[in-house]
């Protein structure tokens, strides 16, 4: 599921933000990685820790983002949500990892408390359809609207599944 | 164009006087004053582009003049990969542009796809769009595309008439639907549409 090397099983951390996690969502898996802090959050306190974590200087969303661990060696959940955090004004950056499984993978919004995630959620329900509960406008970002299916998933095959030809024949006759 | 040496009825021309058929004196205007449209979307664009500029000099072969509306074009220049959600555009400026028209697949991806055997990828325009002339290569150099422009004229001088009959039949503007919404477009239902069926079929017995 996570870097093998460097994930610990739940302990007191250094990094206040993460104190503050606990106290709000109790033992939370969290590592470092060259100096980044990275910390595991439930699926269902994801608002509630990542509007926390806003109030508390993380003022920047860089991104969101999604991985499908489908077969993935070690993995216990299916897709994993990737928070990118800032802080303008402390200089610090926090990555924030929620948890999803099939068949309903649902997590909350963070419209919210960043606009700037609109459109990103809208990808990473797009390509992995990861449903974000309390979005204003969860439509398709990259895909036709009329496409069905999540690509990005590990068990969409790559080359489609035949909508690629799905277009009408304009010929010599008939342009 | 045929030309007369000298008469052969015993008529003598004078040296700058050429015989020739009316026909083909309106292929030789048309295939000398191509009007490209560039549905330029990759990499292929950028030597679409160098053709057209001063080194290269596409006026040398009367096809300079790009315009930017299907409406004033009569030679569709397709340079890089067409993605799925490209291609009823696509197919919407080709039925703009009015007749006489070409179409010129310029490089691997316009072709067949190229690298990209992607879910999101055309595999090919001539699928769905005629196409007079590909250009191999990734992308091209402006000669080989030049080179393509040259052919096409070749073979535009080939056909063609003075009014243009074998442009203007009744089942050409009868499926002209340049400004109708196409559902077949729009829609992505295995059951109408064969082409689909084929690949889920094939796709069945050939898990790749």
């Amino acid at each position: 599921m996570t870097d093998s090397t460097e994930t610990k099983e739940p302990k007191a951390v250094e990094n206040p933000h993460v104190v503050a996690l606990v106290e709000l969502c109790g033992a939370l898996e969290s590592s470092t990685f060259r100096g980044q802090q990275r910390v595991v959050v439930p699926a269902d306190k994801s608002l509630d820790a990542l509007s926390l974590l806003k109030s508390r200087g993380f003022d920047l969303l860089i991104d969101v983002s999604c991985v499908d661990y489908l077969e993935y060696r070690g993995a216990k959940h299916r897709y994993g949500l990737v928070y990118l955090l800032a802080s303008t004004a402390g200089h610090q950056r926090l990555t924030v990892r929620v948890f999803v499984d099939d068949p309903e993978p649902t997590v909350s919004s963070v419209v919210p408390l960043w606009e700037a995630a609109n459109w990103l959620e809208r990808e990473v329900w797009d390509l992995f359809g990861i449903r974000f509960t309390g979005h204003p406008d969860l439509r398709r970002l990259v895909m036709p609207e009329e496409f069905t299916a999540h690509p990005l998933r590990k068990d969409y095959p790559l080359q489609g599944r035949g909508e690629r030809h799905n277009f009408p024949v304009i010929t010599r006759d008939r342009s | 164009m045929a030309v007369a040496q000298s008469g052969s009825a015993g008529l003598e021309l004078p040296e700058n006087v050429v015989v020739s058929r009316l026909d083909e004196l309106a292929s030789w205007c048309r295939k000398n004053s191509l009007w490209p449209m560039p549905f330029a979307t990759a990499c292929c664009g950028i030597e679409l582009m160098a053709t057209g500029a001063a080194k290269h000099d596409l006026a040398r072969f009367g096809a300079e003049v790009f315009r930017f509306s299907p409406r004033q074009c009569d030679l569709m220049i397709v340079a890089g990969r067409v993605v799925m959600k490209m291609l009823p555009v696509l197919q919407r400026i080709w039925q703009q542009m009015h007749e006489p028209k070409w179409c010129i697949s310029m490089g691997a991806c316009a072709s067949t796809g190229g690298v990209f055997d992607t879910y999101a990828v055309v595999q090919g325009i001539d699928r769905f769009i005629p196409v007079d002339m590909y250009v191999p290569g990734c992308p091209p150099r402006p000669e080989q595309l030049i080179q393509a422009i040259i052919d096409l004229q070749d073979k535009i001088q080939l056909e063609g008439t003075l009014k243009g009959r074998e442009f203007n039949t009744r089942q050409r503007q009868n499926q002209k639907r340049a400004l109708v919404e196409s559902p077949e477009i729009l829609s992505l239902d295995a059951s109408r549409n064969p082409n689909l069926q084929r690949e889920l079929s094939n796709s069945a017995t050939n898990p790749n």
